[in-house]
């Protein structure tokens, strides 16, 4: 019998081009996803250079960290809008597939991707973006690359990249109720540091993994980035594979069948050995709240502010003070008691439709906080659309929420979705460190149930607390 | 991408962990479409105050490390985003060596493609050169061909980097170019593709 092999083996087995002797392997790239800022200098050193796009059919260009998510066409800032246009022309000189501002497809790259089937388990997927781990969920290697890579792929299509180490992180047991997957991802992070997947792609496994639909899959393995993990993946399954049907560039008829009998087969097998392996117990996790300037430092809601006084070295305790002192906040001081001024329900991290109609359940006949101000941007376009035929749009609306349109928004506030300097935000996104909404803002991560608890309480609140009003 | 193989040049200290890539250069400025200029973006919101006054109390702004080549920092340097801009500020704002107890992976590849050489020493070994050049002006030598840093006093240290980015660094390559001579292996491949996926 052949020897037992991860996912990660096997993908990379099948996509070795050229192998070498103290080299990194040469691998082919399956699909290459662009968004407007880190592109331009990449296809124009394509132009220096004289050389093309190799295959502009496995590549796939949006617009969403620039864009406005109100008053679509009013782009003030004309270096944003150069950066736009600019991606717009090259896609148009070198051919690529463009889901621009108008595009029905248009959207955050990491939830169209999924959403339009380009994403399948068993590919090789780059984008010159970090979460691109995301991807992930469906059992593909997905990793963020910068420019220059960006640049290499769109003319070799391929990447030198060296086998990597392979971490199992196994979650037993299952999460409890109004506990969710940005709940689970920020505990591992919280338990093991923002460090631990340095150099190793991770693999998520366990019971309550399984039981995790796709949208909270993507939630998972879009945060292995937070971790250190360039990539992080999830074996696929049905669930996986339920998912893909259907979709628009998913294969057809017995394609499909037969597609679908590899993509199981892709699945890590038994007696496969990693790297490295870490565990956490799903029961024993709580809704989370980050308190601190990097995703690590994370508590459960019904936790107390760490002091520096905690702090095993003097390095760290430095980090600590520091990140006091940028968020405003005492040591010892309850999390909950912490009131905030801001809502932001969106991201990478968690604005597909699922994420939108937990928050909504927890918003409906409600009204957010007069202190608050709260905005939902959804995901991409799509999920807008289905989110309004749901009729979601009117709860929030109803309760006192902005309803936008569909980009990166205040994930990385580079348009016009800014949080002032000092005010504090519930974040769904992913990053909480110094001035990543805004310069002197202050991010606090939580799941979109949190996030919406804490907009109609002014203070984060554990939600599996609120009484929620029984469906008319 | 310049060839670099030896530097010797004044340190500038960083003591501090998990210095992300938005800290390096802030959002704000990323909307250029060109690889130049971003120096004048680095640590943008540390270095400068709401009004764009330097603030006084970030080393930076120290007019003793004016003339730094070779940045010296805590674990995790450049953790976050792959955006490349942080090399391209890192760089243009004069720094060509860039020492910390480790690195985010994306952000490492990313030096090594700039022509920017990250050198993983020990936490020891970082902290030595930290507290040498916060207290005093701190000249080291690197060497890439003998992976060794040594200080202008009894500092001597030896580092590691796949063989494959030291040679990158140490000729300055075009990546693409050396690829590009594998191009029938690629053809190769998308063929087989081709046939066993149809794609
Ligand atoms: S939503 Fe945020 S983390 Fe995701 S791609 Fe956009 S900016 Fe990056």
């Amino acid at each position: 019998m052949n020897k037992p092999k991860t996912i990660v083996e096997k993908i990379w087995d099948q996509h070795v081009v050229h192998q070498e002797q103290d080299k990194p392997d040469l691998l082919y790239i399956d699909l290459h996803l662009v968004h407007e800022v880190t592109s331009p200098q990449a296809f124009e050193g394509l132009r220096l250079k004289s050389r093309g796009v190799r295959r502009p059919d496995r590549t796939f260009a949006t617009m969403d960290h620039n864009v406005p998510t109100i008053h679509r066409h009013i782009i003030k800032d004309q270096v944003s809008k150069t950066q736009m246009d600019t991606l717009k022309q090259n896609c148009d000189e070198f051919n690529i597939p463009l889901a621009d501002i108008d595009h029905p497809d248009q959207g955050i790259v990491h939830v169209i991707g999924p959403e339009l089937g380009l994403t399948q388990p068993g590919k090789t997927i780059v984008c010159g973006d970090s979460h691109t781990s995301t991807h992930g969920a469906f059992g593909a290697l997905a990793f963020g690359i910068g420019t220059s890579e960006v640049e290499h792929v769109l003319a070799t299509q391929t990447l030198w990249q060296a086998r990597p180490k392979t971490l199992n992180v196994k979650v037993n047991g299952q999460l409890g109720k109004g506990v969710t997957a940005k709940d689970l991802i920020l505990a591992i992070i919280a338990k093991y540091g923002v460090r631990f997947g340095t150099g190793y792609v991770l693999e998520y496994t366990g019971e309550a993994i399984q039981s995790l639909s796709m949208e909270a899959r993507m939630t998972i393995c879009n945060m292995s980035i937070e971790a250190g993990a360039r990539a992080g993946l999830i074996s696929p399954d049905e669930t996986t594979i339920e998912f893909i049907k259907g979709k628009r560039h998913a294969p057809k008829g017995s394609d499909f069948e037969k597609a679908a009998k590899d993509w199981k087969a892709l699945a890590t097998d038994q007696g496969a050995t990693y790297d490295a392996t870490v565990e956490i117990n799903a029961d024993e996790v709580e809704p989370q709240v980050t308190w601190g300037t990097n995703p690590g430092m994370c508590i459960p809601v019904s936790a107390s502010i760490p002091s520096p006084d905690q702090a095993n070295s003097a390095n760290a305790k430095d980090e600590i003070s520091r990140a006091l002192e940028y968020m405003g906040l005492e040591a010892g001081q309850p999390i909950s008691s912490v009131k905030i001024d801001h809502v932001f329900i969106g991201s990478c991290t968690n604005s597909r439709l699922s994420d939108l109609q937990r928050a909504a359940e927890i918003v409906r006949g409600k009204k957010v906080n007069p202190s608050v101000t709260a905005i939902v941007v959804p995901g991409s376009h799509s999920v807008k659309v289905s989110a309004e035929k749901e009729g979601l749009d009117v709860i929030f609306k109803q309760a006192g929420f902005e309803w936008r349109d569909a980009g990166c928004s205040m994930c990385l506030a580079m348009n016009d979705d800014v949080v002032p300097p000092g005010e504090r935000c519930a974040s769904t996104s992913n990053r909480n460190f110094e001035g990543r909404q805004g310069t002197g803002a202050r991010t606090h991560l939580v799941s979109p149930e949190m996030a919406a608890a804490a907009a109609i309480e002014g203070h984060f609140v554990d939600v599996r607390k609120l009484t929620q009003p029984t469906p008319s | 991408m310049e060839p670099i193989r030896k530097h010797t040049g004044l340190v500038y200290p960083l003591n501090r962990s998990n210095i992300d890539t938005d800290q390096i250069i802030p959002k704000q400025f990323l909307k250029r479409i060109s690889r130049q200029g971003f120096g004048q973006f680095l640590f943008f919101n540390w270095r400068f105050d709401s009004e764009g006054t330097p603030k006084k109390e970030f080393s930076l702004n120290d007019p003793k490390y004016k003339d730094a080549s070779i940045l010296v920092a805590g674990e995790n340097f450049g953790c976050g985003s792959s955006r490349e801009h942080a090399p391209w500020a890192l760089q243009d704002f004069g720094f060509k060596v860039i020492i910390a107890s480790s690195f985010a992976d994306i952000f490492y590849n990313n030096c090594t493609k700039n022509g920017i050489v990250p050198i993983q020493l020990t936490e020891e070994e970082t902290q030595v050169l930290i507290d040498r050049s916060e207290s005093d002006s701190y000249t080291i030598s690197i060497d890439l061909e003998q992976k060794t840093v040594n200080g202008s006093d009894d500092f001597h240290a030896s580092f590691e980097i796949p063989e494959y980015q030291r040679e990158m660094l140490l000729n300055g390559w075009d990546e693409i170019a050396v690829t590009l001579t594998h191009k029938s292996k690629i053809d190769q491949f998308e063929a087989e593709l081709q046939q066993s996926r149809g794609e």
